[in-house]
This record gives C-alpha cells, sequence and structure tokens, in this order.
C-alpha cells in the first residue's frame, strides 16, 4: 500500500487534464488546469463566471463588480496599482490580466504564471471565451459563443424596421470623445443595423470638433447619465435633431459597465442600445 | 544640529525604515511571511524606494545649487516632459516601433526621454554656462514635448490611461532588478556631483566670483548636470514622478544642518531616501489591503511642510 500511494497521487493529479494555451503576448501555460485564478479585469472575471468556474477565483481587480458574488473576492487594486504582495500571497495558479498591464511583467519574474489577454472587440470576446475554456480546461465555451452570437441577432431582430439605418452619435466621454464603427459599442450598433455619424477611418475612440457632430446631424444620441451635464448647452447643438427632439439614450453606471465591457453580457449590451433606439426612432 | 549629527540620525533612521518596509504590507505589520513575499517582494520594494529616493533628493539639491533657486526640482530641464514623451511614443507605436525599442520596454524608453530632453535643453541653451538660459531652455523643451506628448494622446486615446499610471509615482513594481539599476545610478551620480561639489560652493557666491576663483566652471557644470539627468532618468523610469522629495530634502537638510555643498548633496540624498521609504511604507498601511500611489502621500507630506516653512518665515 505504501508503494501504491504515490502511484494513486500522481494518477489524481492526472485526472485534472494537463493543458497547453499560448496568451496574447505568446506566453505558453502548460500543466494542469488551473484551479486558483487571479482576474485583473473586470471582463475577463465576468468571462469565467459565465463559463461556470466562477468558483475557481480568488481574487478580482478593484472594478470586477459582477456577477455579485465578484464582490466578496478579496480586491487586488486597479488596473495599474495592483497590489503585487497581495496577489502572491492568494498563491494563484494563473493570473487573468491585460496585455498593457505592467504588472504581468513583475509577477511573471516572481513566478507566478500570468496569462494576458486583449478583450477589446467583438471578435475579442470570441477568442477570449475560446481560449479561457481551453486554459481553464471547459468543453462548454464554444455553445457560450454561439448563445452569445444569437442573443445579439435576437436583439437586432426585436426592433422594429423604422429603427434601422437611423443615425447615430455615442459619446463615451466629454471632449469629446466618440465610440467609432471599430470600437465594441460602435461594433454592436452597427449589428443592429445602426448607422454611426463617425466614419470607421478615425479608429475606435477618437477625439471630434463638436462641430462635427452638428454637422452629421444624428437621430439619436447614446450616452451615460454622469457625461450627458449640458449637452444641450453646448454651443449649436440645440439643432441637432437628437437634441430637438429629446432623443437621447442615457446609461446609469452599471448599464455603462454593460455596455464597455467586451464580454458575457454582450446579448444585454445590444438588447440595451436595441430597446433605446426602438423607443428614439418613434 | 551639526551635519554629523544629522548623519548618526539618518543612517539607523533608514535602516530602522528598512525593517519597517520589511514588515509592513498588505496584511498589516508582521515578519510571519513566506520568503517569497518577504525577499522577493517587500525587500526589494523598500531598498528600491529608498534609493528612488535619494536619487530625488540628490538631484533636487543639484538643481537647487545650480541654479541657485529654492524652488529648483529634479524634473526641471525638460526632463519631466521627455520621460513622459517616451513612454506615450513607446504606447502609441508599439506594434510598428522597431523590434530594439520595444524590447527596451516602458522603463527604458522613459530613461531614454528623461535623457533626451535634458540633451535637448543643452542644445537649446548651448551648454550648461549660463543658468538663466539654461532654466528657460528647460522651461521650453518641457512646455514643446509635453504638446507633442498630448498630440500623440489625442490621436490614440486608448494610450492615455497606461501612459498616466506610469507617470503617477509609484513603487509597487520595484524588484531586485530595478534595484541594481538603481543603485549604480546612485553610485554613479553622488560620486560625479561629490566630485563637482565646489563648483555649486563657488557658484553660491556668483558667477564672477566662481571665475576668479580658477575653477573650470564649464566642466563643472557639465559633470553636475550630468549627474542631475542620470538621477531623475533613473528614479524617473522605475518609478514615475514623485512630488515634492526632491524639492524638500534639500530644504529640510538646509534648516537642521546648514552646511557646505559636497556635505548637503550627501546629506539630501539620505533624507530623500528616507522621506520616500517612510511615505511608501505609509501608503501601504493607510488603506491596506489596498495601497494609495506613493505619489499621493508625498504630495501631502510634502505640502503641509513646505506650508509649515513658509508661515515660519513669513514676517
Amino acid at each position: 500500500m505504501n508503494k501504491l500511494l504515490p502511484l494513486l497521487l500522481a494518477l489524481s493529479t492526472l485526472g485534472a487534464h494537463a493543458v497547453s494555451v499560448k496568451d496574447d503576448a505568446g506566453r505558453s501555460y502548460d500543466g494542469r488546469a488551473p484551479q486558483r485564478v487571479v482576474s485583473l479585469l473586470p471582463s475577463l472575471t465576468e468571462s469565467v463566471c459565465a463559463l461556470g468556474a466562477c468558483k475557481r477565483l480568488v481574487g478580482v481587480d478593484r472594478y470586477s463588480n459582477f456577477p455579485a458574488s465578484v464582490k466578496t473576492l478579496p480586491s487586488l487594486g486597479g488596473l495599474d496599482d495592483v497590489n503585487v504582495e497581495a496577489v502572491v500571497a492568494l498563491k494563484p495558479d494563473v493570473v487573468l490580466a491585460a496585455p498593457s498591464s505592467r504588472v504581468a511583467e513583475r509577477l511573471g519574474a516572481l513566478g507566478i504564471p500570468v496569462f494576458t489577454m486583449d478583450a477589446k472587440s467583438y471578435t475579442d470576446v470570441r477568442r477570449v471565451l475560446l481560449k479561457l475554456g481551453e486554459l481553464l480546461d471547459l468543453p462548454n465555451a464554444g455553445k457560450l459563443w454561439d448563445d452569445l452570437e444569437k442573443g445579439v441577432a435576437a436583439a437586432a431582430q426585436s426592433m422594429p424596421a423604422r429603427a434601422t439605418g437611423v443615425t447615430v452619435y455615442y459619446e463615451i466621454a466629454s471632449g469629446p470623445y466618440a465610440a467609432g464603427p471599430t470600437s465594441y459599442m460602435g461594433e454592436l450598433l452597427d449589428r443592429l443595423g445602426a448607422r454611426n455619424i463617425i466614419p470607421a477611418t478615425m479608429g475606435p475612440f477618437p477625439k471630434i470638433s463638436p462641430e462635427f457632430v452638428v454637422r452629421a446631424d444624428p437621430r439619436v444620441i447614446l450616452i451615460s447619465e454622469r457625461e450627458s451635464v449640458g449637452l444641450a448647452q453646448r454651443p449649436g447643438w440645440n439643432h441637432i435633431e437628437a437634441i430637438k427632439r429629446g432623443n437621447i439614450c442615457l446609461f446609469t453606471p452599471e448599464q455603462g459597465d454593460v455596455l464597455a465591457r467586451p464580454g458575457p453580457r454582450m446579448p444585454k449590451a445590444a438588447q440595451l442600445m436595441a430597446d433605446c433606439l426602438t423607443l428614439k426612432s418613434r | 544640529m551639526k551635519p554629523r549629527t544629522l548623519l548618526a540620525v539618518l543612517l539607523p533612521g533608514s535602516a530602522l525604515l528598512l525593517l519597517l518596509g520589511a514588515a509592513t504590507g498588505s496584511t498589516g505589520f508582521s515578519l510571519d511571511l513566506p520568503s517569497t513575499i518577504l525577499w522577493d517582494i517587500r525587500l526589494p520594494r523598500s531598498a528600491g524606494a529608498w534609493l528612488v529616493g535619494a536619487l530625488l533628493g540628490l538631484a533636487g539639491a543639484i538643481a537647487q545649487g545650480l541654479f541657485r533657486n529654492p524652488l529648483a526640482d529634479p524634473y526641471l530641464l525638460g526632463s519631466a516632459s521627455g520621460a513622459s514623451l517616451g513612454v506615450a511614443m513607446t504606447l502609441s507605436f508599439i506594434g510598428i516601433a522597431p523590434g530594439w525599442l520595444q524590447a527596451l520596454g516602458l522603463t527604458g524608453a522613459a530613461f531614454i526621454g528623461t535623457l533626451a530632453g535634458v540633451l535637448a535643453t543643452l542644445a537649446l541653451a548651448r551648454g550648461a554656462e549660463q543658468s538663466l538660459r539654461l532654466l528657460l531652455a528647460g522651461i521650453v523643451v518641457g512646455v514643446v514635448l509635453t504638446a507633442v506628448t498630448q498630440t500623440l494622446m489625442t490621436l490614440s486615446p486608448e494610450v492615455m490611461r497606461t501612459m498616466t499610471a506610469f507617470m503617477l509615482g509609484n513603487t509597487n513594481l520595484l524588484g531586485w532588478r530595478s534595484v541594481a539599476l538603481l543603485g549604480c545610478a546612485l553610485a554613479l551620480s553622488l560620486a560625479t556631483a561629490l566630485a563637482a561639489s565646489r563648483a555649486l560652493d563657488a557658484l553660491s557666491l556668483g558667477d564672477a566670483t566662481a571665475r576668479s576663483l580658477g575653477l573650470n566652471l564649464p566642466l563643472l557644470r557639465a559633470l553636475l548636470v550630468g549627474a542631475f539627468a542620470l538621477a531623475t532618468a533613473a528614479s524617473v523610469a522605475q518609478a514615475g514622478m514623485i512630488a515634492f522629495v526632491g524639492l524638500v530634502a534639500p530644504h529640510l537638510v538646509r534648516s537642521l544642518a546648514p552646511t557646505t555643498h559636497g556635505r548637503l548633496l550627501l546629506l539630501s540624498a539620505l533624507v530623500g531616501g528616507a522621506l520616500l521609504l517612510g511615505a511608501d511604507v505609509l501608503s501601504r498601511a493607510l488603506i491596506a489591503p489596498q495601497e494609495l500611489p506613493v505619489g499621493i502621500v508625498t504630495a501631502l507630506l510634502g505640502g503641509c511642510y513646505l506650508l509649515v516653512l513658509m508661515q515660519r518665515r513669513s514676517p
């Protein structure tokens, strides 16, 4: 029996499949599928939970707030001021982070496997889910993605014919900074059949001239409640059709999180936009 | 207080702070820790914070002596704006930039940016001979480089967050490699500055008197600017911009133990190190398990100190 014990132990670790996955920076994770996971990006936290692996999370960043269960986990700081020591103390099998995060290098030097993923666009959501599925050894990632796409399609179909082709302007910050067609919000709007007044050549979040919006004269403006103060008082903006008719979709901070995080709440984001466009295109 | 007494307080004080730094972290005050956390995180971070503070204190003392201006700080002469531009360029052109530039990383870019900023200032001022000219050129370079950085940020707003996070002072990510780099920079810049410190004493009597003393002023000035640039570049590259340490450290030394420039440089470095390490320990403890960026703590502490100093001196 004594001789069998190590063998049994070896067999039990083999039970969890060995995985080998490469992250966006080309770093590879080889070994047993991670059971203790730290996520340092809200959209990655949401993806892990949507895949049904919420219980494997042992710590998250300050901004991860969905699903509600992650709020009870240790908060490890923001995107750029991660508390390295607290992360190491949790002894995670892997740390999920954005590629721009400087902490990846530091944690890597301390011998903690870091897996970085860029989650900025519609296609990123698919790649992130499939990669996370591989990394965490979960078989349902492909099905989850199919469901998400169906959800977005359903949101698009829920819109009446008059709401498609409506011109929209999505402001993400006063400056003003717009969400262009290549941003995540822009991609969703595109799938709903709305026409973004920003040309794709201007990039995902261009800083534009306020005059540009007045000349493009959008039918509907999408903006967060916080940013919307004084919108109608901007010089000349009272001539914009959306403002004349009160066609302004205001989003609460919680809705703003849904809209701004490319992740598994994509159908909900699409439905939020679809409902607003339907309501405001009367 | 005599300079020697101050030195006798500072050395054990720094050692004590280092011990405190090893004991303070996300879990509160304790030394009963896994060795990774103690040896690979808290110790290099504490030593790194001390070294960054020392470099800033030294750079501040050099700048205040060189410009005979008590308000001079390490972020003069285009150094800060050069560092920002280096970081912004690396972030904006990542993917397009040549391989060697990406291999440098953000810290390398900030280091080169700082040196480039100071060099541009020197070129514009045609050398380091005239302090006023140098100061003005520094302001011009600062404004122009900041404008270029802002243009880059307008063209690609997505780099803004990473960039501001990099420049906001932070000692959180310092490892042993950073400590080694910072240590070399401190040894080199301190030795250079001490060797040229007689020029600062002479300069405090005015340019004409300094020249009449027969010192090779252009050479000594160039050496001092070099030490200043190296100290600032190393600290900005490793820890971003940390307010007030470089400004306050020389003031503290002068008000506690007035002395010659050679000793002032050394003591300012020691005071700067103790100040930043102390602020770093505070920043870890104040809202643990989260932490405040250390730049915020030094700005608050330094601001209060200057206010007190101002009140005490007002007629």
